[in-house]
């Protein structure tokens, strides 16, 4: 069967159209930036009065700008419906991978649509949706989100299995034909190529989303449950306890993160059970958290406290305790039949050390937060009312520092993936057959310059969604400040 | 000031002491040594061979012992063999134990020796910082003025066109870990499938020589994700200044636009990047570890992950200690330079 070229029949005509638009649109963006310091009014200088139109040449490349990026839009939304509508194989590569991702685009289309038709009633989520920046970070983030829901549940964007190797296919070029192959459809193709070990490179990115997706939001929630828990008290009472927690802080904070990694992500470290250990101290935040938050709002009203406290602490307490039971490490006390779930030794140590290495930045954040919002009015008003010290930190403080906190955890969450790919690079922790985007990089390096698809697929998928993060943190900061 | 910072310098050393025995006690938990006398005696060996070489060779003190002897300040193992002769640790093979010295370790300047290169290590860091210098001499003068141009045009017109767009810059650069942004580098300007070849996608041959062809790629590598951290700092700071009550008082006066950014608002925009820019060590360290492996540049990064996968025990603690005091000196200048730099809080 032939292979798939990258625009299909109409590339001929496609391909250099969309490559003379991003050139316009680049030379009207150089133009319009150098002629702003050059050409521009006053006004349009100091950012007043955007609204006037701009005459002159500094006006005709502002349009120039405005005009080649519509089309460019124009242009990317008629591939995504053409490549939707036209059947497989006539809109080449491309075409095929954007058919791939149809329940993604459905879904991203469902989210999107309820969002804006609601947006009043939502909050903070629905002002997000003022923002340009925020959305499409937003999109970035949801795309994957979803790709790892749909790939990892329903097995339905990928077209291969991610280990599954194909003799023949060793480093070939994007759009080549299985060797086996007679009718044209779904799976006949290695979309993206083949990877030096012969494996399909576009199913390979789309089931490494889910390792990233599922462990990068889970180990920020973590370092967020540390952090806050003893940020709030340093915060709050000072004194011993604040230089104490600090210090220990800033040592964690002085070791430089991939040595850290480099002495605690090593076979040897899982096999004397320090992770394990780490794990059972850093995974019992969540429940402290817990228990004190509720204790604290009820504990005046012991008949509504005890059943919720009762309830929380043994689904967190069971999730815990089979969470730190793994089999074949030191700690391995439950019995088979209460053990919910393993994680495999190489993500349980992924998992505390990235936890780990967060967890002292969160703390500066919240104690600084905590020290800044203890001064105010309303929590010498409930000083007052003689309301308990964690009552005030996790019902008054904690809820007025949400929104710098929410900002924070967008960013974390994209640093959390840089760290996840860093460990990946280096062949630290995980599995190296593992699809996820750093080990999928770190094979790809070596024939780099020869063969560059392997390692750049996972690369662009792991700078979209690392942007993704940060376009909708920084829509957040611009929203939450508006207040 | 004194006080302050002699305080500094004592918290500074503390930290360093507890930061060394962690590194110390990772390095050498059990499964390492018995790692090092498999490889060293012999892969085969049963669990009580194991012991005894370690015995032998000093190994079989308590941590707490050998971190003692490592740091000079406890005198260093000597064992009797059974010939009759006295080896230690601070008895070179072959010489005389009459005249060796009692204490050696890092504070005689005794770093070991390292296994998989077979040199002392002292030797190896300094060669490799050498190298490493160069690359970050190299990465400052590109980052630094870049960060701050940047910064600056954003910040002056907050809101504006420009500011908008060099944002999105500088968000873009922040999102683009090394090794995304090595990848994208090397297909675009080195590999032989696109076509661009200005570039080398090694910098094997920049550490005798470095060139323009060879060492641009590493350099841009590093500076491109800390220059937008910089830059939105920078930014940030610019903008603050910009609303003060005497940039006001300066605009309406009527003074040119450019000479309000250059003479009057620049000298203060620029303190609090310069903590940022000292603070950024720490972060450039990891950069360099990244971008030497994936250069194939033999410096200080290379250095710790060859030291590190060849659980090469020497090596890899004095390069945690060397690169645990460059964190540590830079964020007690950043401490210094912050109160030297900022009058409202040198003069209180």
């Amino acid at each position: 069967m032939e292979p798939l070229s990258w625009a299909g029949p109409a590339g001929v005509i496609l391909g250099p159209l969309g490559l003379a638009l991003v050139i316009a649109f680049a030379v009207a963006v150089v133009a319009f930036l150098v002629l702003s310091f050059t050409a521009a009014p006053e006004a349009a200088r100091t950012g007043r009065s955007l609204a006037q139109r701009n005459s002159g040449a500094y006006g005709f490349a502002e349009r120039a700008v405005q005009w080649t990026g519509l089309a460019i839009l124009l242009y990317a939304v008629a591939w995504l419906i053409g490549g939707i509508v036209m059947p497989y194989g006539s809109a080449g590569i491309i075409g095929a991978v954007i058919k791939r991702f149809l329940p993604v685009w459905i879904a991203l289309f469902v989210t999107f649509g309820l969002s804006i038709a609601f947006k009043r009633q939502l909050g903070l989520y629905g002002k997000l949706f003022d923002s340009t920046i925020g959305m499409i970070g937003f999109g970035l983030v949801m795309f994957w989100v979803f790709t790892a829901f749909f790939a990892g549940i329903f097995d339905l964007v990928a077209t291969h299995p991610p280990l599954t190797a194909v003799s023949g296919l060793k480093n070939e070029p994007p759009g080549v034909a299985m060797p086996t192959a007679e009718e044209l459809g779904a799976g006949t193709h290695y979309l993206l190529g083949g990877d030096n070990l012969a494996r399909d490179v576009f199913s390979r990115m789309v089931y490494g989303s889910v390792t990233v997706i599922v462990i990068a939001p889970f180990a920020t929630l973590f370092a967020f449950m540390v952090g806050i828990t003893l940020g709030l008290p340093a915060g709050y009472y000072g004194g011993r306890l604040d230089t104490f927690l600090s210090f220990l802080a800033n040592l964690i904070l002085a070791f430089p993160v991939i040595l850290l990694f480099y002495l605690l992500v090593t076979p040897e470290m899982v096999q004397t059970g320090l992770p394990s250990y780490m794990a059972m101290t850093l995974f019992i935040f969540p429940l402290i958290f817990a228990a004190v938050f509720i204790n604290s709002r009820w504990h005046t009203q012991p008949k509504v406290r005890t059943p919720i406290l009762a309830v929380v602490l043994a689904v967190l307490g069971i999730a815990y305790l089979s969470a730190i039971s793994q089999r074949g490490t030191p700690i391995n006390f439950l019995p088979e039949w209460l053990d919910l779930f393993n994680i495999p030794g190489g993500i349980l140590v992924v998992f505390v050390s990235v936890v780990f290495v967060n967890s002292p930045t969160v703390f500066r954040i919240v104690r600084g937060l905590a020290m800044d919002i203890k001064t105010r009015d309303y929590v010498a008003a409930a000083q007052t009312r003689g309301e308990g010290p964690w009552y005030i930190m996790l019902w008054e403080i904690l809820p007025n520092a949400r929104g710098p906190l929410i900002v924070d955890f967008c960013l974390r969450v994209g640093y959390t993936t840089i760290l996840l790919g860093t460990l990946g690079f280096f062949g630290l922790g995980l599995p190296p057959e593992s699809p996820d985007w750093g080990s999928t990089i770190n094979l790809g390096r070596r024939l780099l310059s020869i063969y560059p698809h392997p390692a750049l697929v996972p690369a662009v998928a792991l700078l979209s969604l690392v942007l993704g993060l940060n376009l909708l943190a920084d829509g957040l900061r611009e929203e939450s400040l508006k207040d | 000031m004194l006080r302050f910072l002699l305080a500094r310098v004592v918290t500074m050393l503390f930290t360093a002491l507890c930061l060394t025995f962690v590194v110390f006690a990772l390095t050498n938990l059990a499964p390492n040594l018995e790692k090092v006398a498999k490889s060293e005696a012999g892969s085969r060996i049963s669990d009580e061979e194991v012991e005894s070489w370690l015995n032998r060779n000093g190994y079989g003190a308590p941590t707490l012992v050998r971190y003692g002897e490592w740091l000079g300040v406890l005198p260093g193992w000597v064992i009797e063999q059974t010939d009759g002769s006295i080896r230690g640790r601070c008895i070179p093979i072959g010489s005389d134990p009459e005249e060796a010295p009692t204490r050696c370790g890092v504070l005689q300047g005794y770093w070991g020796e390292s296994t998989v290169f077979k040199e002392p290590v002292g030797k190896i860091i300094g060669r490799s910082l050498a190298l490493t210098g160069k690359l970050m001499f190299w990465v400052m003068m590109v980052m630094v003025p870049g960060a701050l141009i940047i910064g600056v045009l954003a910040g002056m017109r907050e809101g504006s066109r420009t500011d908008r767009s060099l944002s999105a810059v500088s968000i873009l650069t922040t999102a683009t870990p090394e090794y995304v942004s090595g990848v994208l580098l090397i297909t675009v300007f080195a590999s032989s499938a696109v076509g661009l070849r200005w570039f080398n996608g090694s910098a094997t041959s920049a550490m005798e020589d470095a060139t323009f062809v060879n060492f641009t790629l590493p350099v841009v590598t590093i500076a491109l994700y800390g220059m937008g951290y910089i830059a939105r700092m920078t930014r940030a700071s610019m903008t603050e200044v910009m609303t003060a009550q005497y940039i006001r008082t300066a605009r309406l006066k009527g003074v040119k636009f450019s000479n309000i950014v250059m003479r009057h608002a620049l000298r203060n925009a620029l303190i609090a990047p310069f903590t940022v820019i000292m603070l950024q060590f720490p972060w450039l360290l990891n950069g360099v570890v990244i971008v030497e492996t994936l250069f194939n540049y033999k410096g200080f990064g290379w250095t710790l992950v060859q030291a590190a996968g060849n659980n090469d025990i020497e090596l890899l603690l004095g390069v945690s200690v060397v690169s645990v005091f460059v964190v540590l000196i830079t964020q007690l200048i950043s401490d210094i330079g912050y109160v030297y730099l900022n009058p409202r809080i040198r003069i209180s």
